[in-house]
């Protein structure tokens, strides 16, 4: 009995938070247009949403697009397809890994700051102090952020992707022996603007869009104790993945399922 | 009992009004008026809920029963955009100061004047030297929050929150963690508030002595009921048992200073579970 009463109040409670999260969501949305009137509220959050997670983004990029070129060399020339490697590393990058990666990244870098940031205005009891301030901390605090990483997200996996490929070049180029022209031409000739970049590009604003949601809902939702805090940012990360893994594989079946 | 001055005296009226928190009753069916230009004091023991009504003023939190009616507007009927309309006009003090932590001291003061004016800067600039000189922090404009004081804290927030000119401050604890010096200044200071500008005010607090200096009219909250109202020199001079305990400080008397527990003989020698 104790576990079918757990499972309907904990499937309450879910359709509880996803109401709520709803709710949430449309108010951000509501702000957007005065958070556009002034450019320098999202300047400021696009700077420490994005600027600040360039670096993890960039090395981990580098070392992910090593690796693909080290294993992809390996494979491709039992078959002695060695000259296709600029491809594989590619497609792998601007179709999957940049994106995924990229996202998991800024949840764990970006999304957990923000939770943390908002959970703690909220128990400083800054949040209130604006409300009674009369201004919305909905509009002025978290649609910027919103935005920003809505924004940044996209940016942050072309660097990522950019950087991997570079990384593939260097292992598969540079230390393999693999030609560098064919390196560059196959991946020129084969990979298709929309189809595999755009494509990426569409993924990786969806993981941007929900990613900063769940964070920023995590934030504002949390229990404003320390120990809520830290518990909302844990959620933030744990629920972020499994939330990009989930639609990452929906997106490719629906992206790619023809071919 | 508590139709003390007519509806017009009011800038704030709470009509009959009953809050619960969860299965506990903060508030039963109680009834205060706060008169224009006058200092209005909330006194009782901590857990009385003191703050949740200066956010039910506010319209932050929502009664079960009754109405709030600030300066002739009933604040939970209004519409978001009315009742922020409406905080414009008034100015809140809050127990932590709740500053913005990644503003330094005059930005958080030129806050409220830069999101609801187009005032220009330098105009910006005069104001908010203006109001830190009033609390005797225009020396640490530059600060950040995390280098002050709580009480020094608190004083920015002050400033704050005299910023817009409000009609009405609900102060929340002002007088907790300040000297004897910052004290005497800030007691002076919501006084003169009050008497210049023709503020409103109404202040939350437990600190018997400086409250009782400055109040014009005190209401003593214990168990969700108003068990004392009056001037300062009627609440001396009051007879209630529960106003005479809090005055005095004396720990028997119908509050109780333990919160209920089992008998504490029972509970030391019970196995109980491990904390």
């Amino acid at each position: 009995m104790d576990f079918i009463e757990n499972l309907g109040s904990g499937t309450r409670a879910g359709f509880n938070k996803l109401g709520r999260g709803t709710h949430f969501l449309i108010q951000i949305f509501s702000g957007v247009i005065s958070v556009l009137l002034r450019p320098r509220l999202l300047l400021k959050q696009m700077y420490s949403v994005g600027v600040m997670s360039f670096l993890i983004i960039t090395i981990s990029g580098l070392f992910v697009g090593m690796v693909l070129g080290l294993q992809g060399y390996y494979t491709l020339s039992d078959f002695g397809a060695e000259e296709t490697l600029g491809v594989m590393v590619a497609a792998s990058l601007v179709r999957e890994l940049g994106p995924v990666v990229s996202a998991l990244l800024f949840a764990g870098r970006a999304g957990s700051a923000l939770t943390a940031e908002i959970g703690l205005m909220k128990a400083t009891e800054q949040l209130s102090g604006m409300e009674m301030m009369a201004i919305d901390p909905v509009k002025r605090i978290v649609t910027p952020r919103f935005l920003a990483g809505l924004i940044s997200m996209p940016l942050l996996a072309g660097l990522f992707s950019a950087v991997g490929i570079m990384g593939g070049q260097i292992v598969g180029c540079g230390l393999l022996g693999v030609d560098e022209g064919a390196y560059w031409a196959q991946m020129q000739s084969n990979i298709d603007f929309y189809d595999d970049i755009i494509n990426g590009v569409i993924k990786s604003i969806v993981f941007g869009f929900v990613t900063s949601w769940i964070a920023l809902f995590e934030g504002y939702d949390s229990i404003p104790t320390s120990e809520g805090v830290s518990r909302a940012t844990t959620r933030t990360v744990v629920n972020s993945a499994f939330t990009i893994l989930g639609l990452d594989f929906i997106l490719t079946a629906l992206m790619f399922g023809d071919h | 009992m508590n139709n003390r001055i007519s509806d017009q005296d009011n800038l704030v009226s709470v009509r009959d009004l009953t809050f619960s928190r969860g299965n506990k009753k903060i508030f039963d069916d109680i009834s205060l008026d706060f008169q224009r230009g006058k200092v209005t004091a909330i006194m009782g023991p901590s857990g009385t809920g003191k703050t949740t009504m200066l956010k039910l003023i506010g319209g932050q939190l929502f009664p079960d029963k009754g109405t709030v009616f600030v300066d002739g507007q009933n604040v939970h009927k209004l519409r978001r955009a009315d009742l922020y309309t409406l905080r414009k006009r008034l100015g809140m003090l809050f127990q932590s100061g709740a500053l913005l932590t990644d503003m330094s001291v005059f930005d958080n003061v030129a806050f409220p004047l830069r999101e609801h004016t187009q005032l220009p800067e330098s105009m910006i600039r005069t104001l908010v030297l203006m109001k830190l000189q009033a609390v005797g922090l225009r020396g640490a404009s530059q600060l950040m929050p995390n280098e002050l004081s709580g009480g020094m804290a608190r004083r920015v927030a002050l400033a704050r929150a005299i910023a817009l000119d409000p009609m009405m401050i609900m102060y929340d604890e002002p007088f907790t963690g300040q000297d004897p010096i910052s004290m005497g200044v800030l007691v002076h200071l919501i006084k003169s508030l009050n008497n210049i500008l023709g503020l409103t005010s109404i202040i939350v607090s437990h600190d018997v002595h400086d409250t009782m200096a400055i109040a014009d009219y005190i209401y003593v909250l214990s168990g969700g009921k108003i068990v004392g109202q009056g001037s300062p020199k009627e609440i001396q001079e009051s007879d209630s048992e529960w106003v005479q305990q809090f005055m005095t400080g004396a720990a028997d008397g119908p509050v109780h200073f333990h919160y209920p527990a089992k008998d504490y003989i029972d509970d030391l020698m019970s196995s109980g579970k491990r904390y």
